[in-house]
């Protein structure tokens, strides 16, 4: 028999007695996971109207955007948008999306409201701490969009804010003072609000399981979560002093990524025994792992929601687990294919090579082994399922980019191009933003007791997935073209040929983002008026389908849970008539039909 | 729905392959020596990866199709040779490929960056700064001379902080706003940033080379073909970044002679 651990017994908290302890201060998980699922969707919304900005942009670069004059008299005189205004967008766009929408919402967000419930517990250890990990996340946020309010408004150096053009101040450009150091600030804060939930996250699967909930009757998604907190602890960690050094460099003096002798607008600048590819360094030691910590997540929502869909387990969870496992763990030793071209030794461009390369071995193991357990199963079409399903396309078409970005040879023609950019849109951005919504239209009911509109759901998945191949899929031919990225125009001789390829792909994201308003109202009204949930409108499995929708403060209503089975009882006959076993019941299957398909 | 699901993914799948299989959109054709490498390379990487992601596709799609909407009264089935099986084509494929297009592409690698430079050499300093790039030639005696950074001005247009009045080996270096090379002569560019981080970037010549401020690096090339080429700025730079861009000149050895020495003679 399974081991069995021993459960929790003692109660963390009680019931919240004020509005402000409910709602705001809260220190119960579900509200803040729902508190930063809020945060994910004012944040997505926010990035996404920045990029409509952006191609409206380079789709047609004289044209005046209407009420953008009015918003920003000196960002776009008129409406027409300029170069230092374009970049300052393009940069608030990249770093709202990555860490507080793809960051946020499949870990953070989910992460909080779920994962104590499906180990059965009735809180995360450190309560407190968890609170001060939303609302350190919240203010790393307003930090960041205070930067438009502020001096020349925010930085215009991308996400990525490669030194020294981020660490010189403000003589390097518009944005270059103090939206840089506000920048680097919020990033800080933001690893700090992760680091804080990480702490949590690992402690609540490591210690307070429920009684019988072995590492083996882990859900994907539990699964997915730990593997993340981990990458989290060792990626955030790296970020936060790399923010720390470049605001160091700014305010008191230092020259932590500065060199000696460079000439800025004509002026010497003051700084010297720096160096610019410690940055990168830095950088991209946090910032591959992070493509994961946004990707695994998404994915443990996947094969969560696939096998309720599918009505039957994977063929090999063990291997889906030692996939992500071997994800998190090579993403460390593959950062430098983003440094190919730096100037980093060419030897270490080929040695960075081959783990970017064999990385996508367990990339392609999850793919077939999710392909592998449609094959034969009971497949139900639902919002959540499409949603996970073109997760699977998303994935293998951003996972088959990945191929020329591994090989230093062809990152010569490709690095900095739109092929980058469309693959991880592809493969980050738009996939991890597909779990999101199957993850969202699969636990609305349990999140929120009400069931969203179902044909407003499959709605939004037909015109967002068409969409989304529409937007991006050209962003590859661009960059096979060698059409450069972060250009607010394109006035090389080779390039003018490529604008109405641009301008196609504005088109399909005007529309796009159009749908993302059917989402959001579909969201709201649902939250109000939608019908009433019940426990397991899915008949799925774990243990969050056992309590009631949405789940009382501790999670069981005094209920211990007890673990009988694994995760994913499907595909078996019950003397009830059922064909899944819940988690928490000794009931027993009495049929094999599991037994041989898994 | 998911029937049409799948015959959407086979479109979108078949549609998208179409303007790779057709070229409509390609780079700049190559004009170096070392470029076919890197273009069979990229074929090749095509062509296994398109069959990865059209196979892929296909096979959601036709599970989709098949799998969906059946009732209780269909048995679930175990994909043949189960998890197991697919790890091991998943290693055997995706293995093989990548150890074919690792090895190959590598060889691609180092020919730009690990083949000796070879005698006859020449070489050219290409210096980027806020948005523009300038390159400077040696001069009669072959020798560069120091740059004094407290000495660049755009405003005197001492663009590389030369001093030429004491130092011997500046008095005849050649700065110019355009590079020239000569055909078929292999060129040894030096690169050196006066602010801040910028890129090299000709994709007729199948070159990208990140300038590192306080880090000057080198790379070779011949170009084989005469004729008028764009030099793009690939690392963001500031608000002029989409504008910095030069011109590379690849010219007979006449012409690139005559050039010279007109270039000479405007210092």
């Amino acid at each position: 028999m399974h081991d069995v651990r021993a459960t929790q017994e003692v109660k963390h908290h009680g019931p919240p007695a004020s509005f402000i302890r409910k709602y705001i201060f809260s220190i119960d998980h579900k509200v803040i996971g729902r508190q930063y699922y809020g945060l994910g969707l004012l944040a997505v919304f926010v990035g996404m109207g920045l990029s409509w900005l952006m191609r409206l942009h380079l789709g047609w670069t004289s044209l005046a955007i209407p009420g953008l004059g009015w918003l920003n008299p000196v960002g776009a005189p008129g409406g027409l948008m300029t170069p230092e205004y374009y970049l300052q967008l393009m940069t608030m766009h990249g770093t709202i999306m990555v860490f507080f929408v793809l960051t946020v919402a499949p870990f953070a967000a989910f992460g909080n409201f779920f994962l104590p419930i499906q180990v059965g517990a009735e809180d995360m250890p450190f309560p407190h701490i968890n609170m001060m990990s939303f609302w350190v996340t919240f203010a790393a946020f307003a930090v960041l969009i205070s930067s438009f309010f502020f001096g020349d408004g925010p930085s215009l150096a991308g996400w990525t804010a490669y030194a020294p053009l981020t660490a010189v101040g403000s003589i390097a450009g518009p944005g270059q003072g103090l939206g840089q150091v506000l920048w680097a600030f919020s990033i800080a804060l933001f690893c700090v609000g992760q680091l804080l939930g990480s702490l949590n996250f690992i402690p609540t699967t490591l210690d307070l399981r429920a009684k019988g909930m072995t590492f083996s009757r882990m859900p994907q998604t539990v699964w997915a979560w730990f593997i993340t907190s981990c990458m989290g602890l060792t990626a955030f960690s790296v970020l936060m002093p790399a923010c720390i050094l470049l605001i160091m460099d700014h305010l008191i003096g230092t020259s932590f990524f500065v060199p000696s002798n460079l000439v800025v607008s004509d002026q010497l600048q003051p700084h010297s025994g720096g160096s610019t590819l410690l940055w990168q360094h830095l950088f991209w030691f946090f910032g591959h792992p992070e493509v994961y910590i946004a990707i695994v997540p998404a994915m443990g929502i996947v094969s969560h929601v696939l096998i309720t869909s599918l009505r039957r387990p994977l063929l090999s969870w063990k291997t889906i687990v030692a996939s992500m496992v071997s994800l998190a763990f090579l993403s460390y030793m593959v950062y430098g294919h983003h440094m190919f071209v730096s100037g980093m030794n060419p030897v270490s461009s080929l040695v960075f090579s081959f783990p970017t390369l064999i990385i996508t071995i367990p990339s392609t193991i999850i793919v077939l082994i999710w392909l592998g357990s449609i094959y034969q199963s009971r497949l139900r079409i639902n919002s959540a399922s499409l949603f996970a399903l073109g997760f699977i396309s998303m994935f293998i078409t951003g996972g088959v980019s990945g191929f020329f970005l591994a090989q230093p040879s062809l990152d010569i023609m490709l690095h900095a191009t739109y092929f980058v950019v469309g693959h991880f849109h592809f493969v980050m951005a738009v996939a991890a933003i597909f779990g999101i919504f199957s993850g969202t239209y699969f636990w609305f009911p349990k999140m929120f007791g009400r069931m969203m509109n179902e044909p407003l759901g499959k709605l939004h998945f037909w015109l967002t997935f068409v969409g989304v191949y529409g937007i991006f899929m050209p962003f590859h031919y661009l960059g096979l073209a060698a059409n450069v990225r972060r250009y607010q125009a394109f006035v090389d001789d080779y390039t003018t040929r490529l604008v109405p390829v641009h301008q196609f792909s504005t088109i399909f994201a005007l529309f796009t983002g159009a749908a993302q308003l059917i989402f959001l109202y579909n969201l709201i009204h649902s939250r109000f008026w939608g019908k009433l949930a019940t426990d397991n409108p899915w008949e799925s499995t774990s243990l969050e389908w056992t309590t009631t929708s949405p789940p009382p403060y501790d999670n069981f209503g005094g209920r211990h849970p007890i673990i009988y089975h694994d995760p994913y009882q499907f595909g078996v006959q019950t003397a009830s008539g059922t064909d899944y076993i819940m988690q928490d019941s000794p009931e027993e299957s009495v049929s094999e039909e599991t037994r041989s398909s898994s | 729905m998911a029937k049409l699901l799948a015959v959407t993914i086979l479109v979108i799948a078949a549609v998208s392959a179409i303007p790779i299989e057709e070229h409509i959109w390609t780079a700049p054709a190559d004009i170096s020596t070392h470029g076919p490498l890197i273009d069979s390379q990229m074929s090749d990487t095509m062509g296994e990866t398109g069959l990865c992601f059209l196979a892929g596709q296909f096979v959601l799609a036709l599970f989709i199709w098949m799998y969906s909407g059946r009732g209780r009264e269909h048995r679930i089935g175990r994909f043949p040779g189960g998890a197991t099986g697919l790890v091991i084509a998943a290693f055997l494929i995706v293995g093989t490929e990548v150890i074919a297009l690792g090895v190959l592409g590598s060889k691609a690698w180092a020919q730009v960056y690990f083949a000796p430079l070879k005698p006859g050499a020449m070489t050219v300093e290409a210096q980027a700064g806020q948005f523009a790039f300038y390159f400077r030639y040696p001069g009669p005696d072959g020798k560069f001379g120091p740059i004094h950074p407290e000495m660049i001005s755009d405003a005197t247009e001492n663009f590389y902080g030369l001093d030429t009045q004491n130092d011997p080996a500046s008095k005849d270096d050649i700065v110019t706003a355009e590079m020239a090379i000569p055909v078929d002569r292999e060129i040894q560019l030096w690169m050196h940033s006066k602010d801040l981080g910028h890129s090299f970037y000709v994709p007729a010549l199948r070159i990208q080379q990140d300038f590192v401020p306080g880090l000057d690096l080198s790379i070779h090339f011949t170009a084989n073909k005469i004729g008028k080429y764009e030099i793009l700025c690939t690392q963001l730079c500031g608000l002029g970044h989409y504008n910095m861009k030069a011109y590379l000149e690849v010219m007979s050895r006449q012409d690139f002679d005559a050039w010279l020495k007109q270039q000479a003679a405007l210092q």
